[in-house]
């Protein structure tokens, strides 16, 4: 056992502690190459990460660089400083902390690369960007610890793969780098510490005390839910009572407007001027920052927040977690939980709130997984080939560099284990040709060969383009909002939303309605309203998909005889679904259609997942139109797809007709939105959108034409194309989702049950508050086009001029 | 067909929906902002390597709206080139192409902002023509009966934007023809300065489809 050093060992004493088990072990095994701890939050898991370094470092000695802190969120890292300087501080060690992330200054920045800190936190993107510079070397040079925190939320998301690629670059500028992984608790540990090490290296494992059993409960309200929507407007009083009754409470949304829109509700209900903040990742970063700063000093009893919050950051008092619409996936809840009550060994207490009834079942399916320890979570496949793209130009701009070497370097990380060197020669070829079937670009190469065979810019300048333009986080593209007549943002909305803004419209930012005025150079103005509800009520946000485990959960709950778990609004609820139309049955394929706001509604109840039910809506539309239904658009959740045209469908059983669907498949793949938008995220990861330019925009002339143009262009004349085959994969592991529907088909068998009825079900209510309706550009919107056009052209009293 | 005919100025025009106008009584067929060789320039200056096939989806619309229209003139309406650099690196295929069409016909580059000098390319070089009663040049000017291109309009019905013919009593401003151009909002303040009273869209795509603005 390693004994703690005598200054280390009287702090402990001083601040009445001892050493938990687990920092104990990350002390003991603190050579190992790679190492990864697992433990709940409250844990102590951050300081069990970083005490081997402070020991490290405690002499003094140590020159440069020694640790790097990466984490998935900017806020976790600013959290992390002040923690961290406290035990400094106090011990009066000479060790540097700071801080470099998208929000740092580029004067501090500059700094940072001449003289490096001995620990720096950092985020995946930064850490990129830094190892794009030509003096990576130098700045890693000695560099021994590598600390990746919350590595089980980075694991899923090709930021992990960016960042475990940019850390085989680390071990080859630093060989004697040791890695460690922070992690929540996860169902599968051996996948993530296959991620983290250097392939084929051994990772060790250190299980902490998982601590108590949460405490957590539905929160009971006097209000009924209502039969739809997001905002759980009716919890409002009984969330107040409970703000009441606690030090602070985290007050946790799914998206973005559901936060907006329940944050303005709060405050109009507040009659006691609690304070309470709100914090989300389209708010301005002085903003979010003014919150952050009030939340550490305890000035706030309430914060309504998204997942810009949700990872381990230690805002010390929380005594309550509420979430507000159903969790969704049940790791997800289990680590927000977390974040109450940071006492070790303490019960975290938490409130789930129901937006709407279909949530009340969602909500109870979930405790009930929570209580079963069940987490959710599917298996990842290989690194996905444009985030190696985007590695590549990475790499191209520190410098030239060797194909072998960087193919042998590559291959040490765990997701690109398996990567061939034909392969990793496409995306080579895509970095330096375009890897066109028409060599075009001779002339023009991205990257040359030099003369001893390295590979190179050929336009130095073009690296300012590519470190723009560095990292893999797919924001839809965004706008920044601002009052008119002042410079400083108040937050950002999608630029499909502010597309649909006429002057007058008002929306919800940052807790007040604000006026559409207009856009200016690429700046949604606007001007401040005391309306007391915003005419446009959403903006779009991230949305979450349920896990297959809570689906099937919900399944198995719709078959019992009564539901005596449920409040009695819920379950009177089902009992009308029952009665009015059907329950849907695990075995059997549910289809309801029914007239509502002048269109024909079709809902498809298959409880495939919202991506398999996105891609069934597709391949159900694409038949429509084929059969002259003239379907419109539709909408996909993890239960259910709404279908809506112009025409009724009396007989869904071809619709839903497996035969042919593999080949509908292939064809439907070709054209769709889906496709269109997941080869516009992976086009932009891989350098060939970029989505920022050196010249801010001026004109308000879009500045780039649209990515479908594209992938029109592609589709027709270089079909094979590596942006394409990217594309087509990862639309069929994630997005797509294929393999679902085929089982969904499978375990159905043909059984399907149609009912025509007169109005919307009760079970299908809440699908038309869903976000994300997906129009279907066929005849349908032709025609409807035209029947617009004409109405206008007649209320403007003009055939022609 | 799914053009859309009506008068401008005392001229009758047809507005194909590929964005090209065709005045039947003249036989003249007019395309504006090809930008032929943007991806050419934007590898060049940018080092990213868009899709290499825009000269060729252009150029094939373009065969098509002639092979439609069987013109006696046809009219590029300038910015046919992304500059004067990519006109003179268009590949061989690519410059036989358009000796093919140019066959037989009278063709006119008009002068743009991107492609000011004359190319080597066949055709005529102008800075305006007339046809009847209408005067063409690339930017709009204060003149009246003018056909202009240069802003790659594009207006928004039922929630879809499309490039699109923008055009009031005295003016027409034509949509960017080539694959690979973005476009400027009908609502932009640049291009509504431009027109006066009651401006009519027509809309390109499946079908040229004319709505208010």
């Amino acid at each position: 056992m390693t004994a703690l050093p005598p200054i280390f060992q009287d702090w402990f004493t001083s601040r009445g502690w001892t050493i938990h088990p687990h920092q104990q072990a990350m002390l003991d095994q603190a050579a190992s190459p790679a190492l990864m701890l697992i433990a709940p939050t409250g844990g102590g898991k951050t300081l069990a990460g970083f005490l081997p370094s402070l020991i490290e470092l405690a002499d003094g000695r140590h020159e440069g660089l020694h640790t790097l802190y990466v984490s998935p969120l900017k806020a976790l890292a600013a959290d992390i400083k002040r923690n961290l300087r406290r035990p400094v501080e106090e011990m009066g060690l000479p060790i540097r902390i700071e801080d470099r992330t998208g929000d740092t200054t580029y004067t501090q920045k500059r700094r940072q690369r001449a003289d490096p800190p001995h620990i720096l936190l950092t985020t995946p993107e930064s850490l990129a960007l830094l190892t794009s510079y030509e003096d990576a070397p130098r700045i890693f040079k000695g560099l021994q610890r590598i600390i990746v925190d919350e590595i089980h939320a980075l694991a899923e998301s090709k930021r992990g793969d960016q960042l475990m690629l940019a850390l085989s670059r680390l071990q080859t500028l630093a060989p004697d780098l040791r890695r460690v992984g922070l992690s929540a608790t996860v169902e599968d540990p051996a996948a993530i510490a296959r991620q983290l090490t250097r392939h084929p290296d051994p990772c060790d494992i250190i299980n902490a005390d998982p601590g108590p059993d949460p405490d957590i409960a539905m929160l009971v309200t006097q209000e009924r839910p209502p039969w739809s929507g997001g905002g759980a407007k009716y919890a409002i009083p009984a969330v107040l009572e409970e703000v009441k009754k606690h030090k602070t409470t985290l007050i946790f949304h799914n998206t973005r407007a559901q936060a907006e829109i329940f944050f303005h509700n709060l405050w109009l209900a507040n009659t006691d001027d609690l304070p309470i903040g709100i914090h989300h990742g389209s708010l301005a970063r002085e903003q979010r920052e003014r919150v952050e700063a009030a939340m550490v000093a305890g000035q706030l009893r309430a914060i309504v927040c998204t997942g810009s919050l949700d990872l381990g950051i230690d805002w010390g008092d929380v005594d309550l977690v509420i979430q507000v619409g159903a969790p969704k996936n049940v790791k997800r809840l289990v680590q927000r939980i977390g974040r109450a009550n940071h006492r070790y060994n303490a019960p975290s207490k938490a409130l789930l709130v129901p937006a709407n009834r279909f949530e009340v079942v969602e909500c109870i399916a979930a405790l009930e997984a929570v209580k079963a320890h069940d987490l959710d979570g599917d298996p990842k496949g290989g690194g996905p080939r444009d985030v190696l793209c985007q590695h590549i130009l990475i790499t191209a701009c520190a410098g030239p560099f060797d194909a072998d070497a960087l193919y042998r370097e590559i291959r040490t990380v765990g997701a690109y284990r398996d990567l061939s060197r034909a392969a990793f020669d496409d995306c080579l070829d895509f970095c330096a040709t375009g890897g066109y079937a028409l060599r075009a670009y001779d002339k023009w190469k991205r990257l040359l060969q030099t003369a001893d065979g390295r590979w190179q810019l050929r336009d130095p300048r073009a690296a300012q383009r590519i470190r723009m333009n560095i990292g893999t986080i797919q924001d839809t593209d965004t706008l920044k909002v601002r009052m008119k007549g002042n410079y400083k943002p108040l937050g950002e909305v999608e630029e499909a939303f502010a597309a649909t803004l006429t002057p007058g419209d008002t929306f919800l930012i940052g807790g007040q309605v604000v006026r559409y005025e207009n856009l200016k150079e690429m700046t949604v103005e606007v001007s401040r309203r005391a309306d007391k509800t915003p005419k446009i009520a959403t903006f779009m946000g991230t949305k979450f998909a349920n896990s297959t485990q809570l689906s099937q959960r919900i399944l198995r709950m719709f078959d019992q005889a009564d539901w005596p778990e449920l409040p009695a609004h819920t379950a009177e609820w089902l009992g009308l679904q029952r009665k009015f139309s059907k329950l849907p049955e695990a075995d059997r394929i549910l289809v309801e259609s029914f007239p509502h706001e002048g269109r024909h509604h079709l809902c498809v109840y298959g409880f495939a997942g919202r991506n398999a039910m996105q891609t069934l809506g597709m391949l159900v539309t694409q038949r429509m139109e084929e059969l002259n239904l003239h379907p419109m658009g539709f909408v996909a959740t993890d239960y259910a797809t709404l279908i809506w045209g112009l025409d009724p469908v009396t007989d869904p059983t071809p619709l839903l007709q497996p035969d042919n669907m593999r080949a509908d498949f292939e064809t439907w793949l070709s054209g769709n939105a889906v496709m269109k938008r997941t080869f516009r995220g992976a086009a932009t990861i891989a350098g060939l959108i970029e989505r920022n330019l050196p010249q801010a925009r001026k004109s308000g002339r879009q500045a780039t034409f649209s990515s479908d143009i594209l992938y029109d262009t592609l589709s027709k004349y270089d079909p094979d194309h590596l942006m394409l085959r990217i594309t087509r994969e990862e639309a069929m592991r994630g997005l797509v989702d294929f393999g679902r529907i085929e089982e969904m088909l499978t375990r159905t068998a043909g059984r399907i049950d149609h009912l025509n009825l007169d109005r919307v079900t009760p079970l299908s209510l809440p699908m038309f508050l869903e976000q994300g309706r997906i129009a279907v550009a066929g005849a349908g919107r032709e025609r409807l086009m035209e029947e617009e056009a004409a109405r206008l052209m007649a209320a403007a009293g003009v055939s022609s001029l | 067909m799914n053009a859309y005919n009506f008068d401008f100025c005392g001229t009758r025009c047809c507005a194909l929906p590929s964005g090209a106008l065709y005045l039947p009584e003249h036989a003249v067929l007019c395309v504006s902002d090809l930008h032929l060789g943007k991806s050419e320039r934007i590898a060049r200056r940018s080092g990213v390597m868009l899709p290499p096939y825009e000269v060729q989806e252009t150029l094939q619309k373009l065969e098509t709206d002639i092979t439609t229209t069987q013109p006696r003139q046809v009219i590029c309406l300038g910015d046919s080139f992304d500059d004067l650099d990519a006109a003179n690196s268009l590949d061989e295929d690519a410059r036989l192409w358009l000796t093919r069409l140019q066959a037989g016909k009278s063709w006119v580059w008009i002068e743009g902002n991107h492609d000011p000098g004359p190319v080597d390319l066949g055709g005529t070089h102008r800075s305006q023509m007339t046809i009847g009663t209408l005067i063409f040049r690339h930017i709009a000017t204060a003149e009246t009966a003018e056909v202009s291109g240069h802003y790659h309009p594009k207006h928004r019905v039922a929630g879809r934007s499309r490039p699109a013919f923008l055009y009031d009593a005295h003016r027409l401003i034509m949509p960017a023809y080539g694959a690979y151009t973005g476009g400027l909002s009908s609502q932009a303040a640049d291009l509504r300065k431009l027109f006066s009273g009651q401006i009519i869209a027509i809309m390109t795509g499946h079908k040229a489809i004319p709505v208010p603005v």
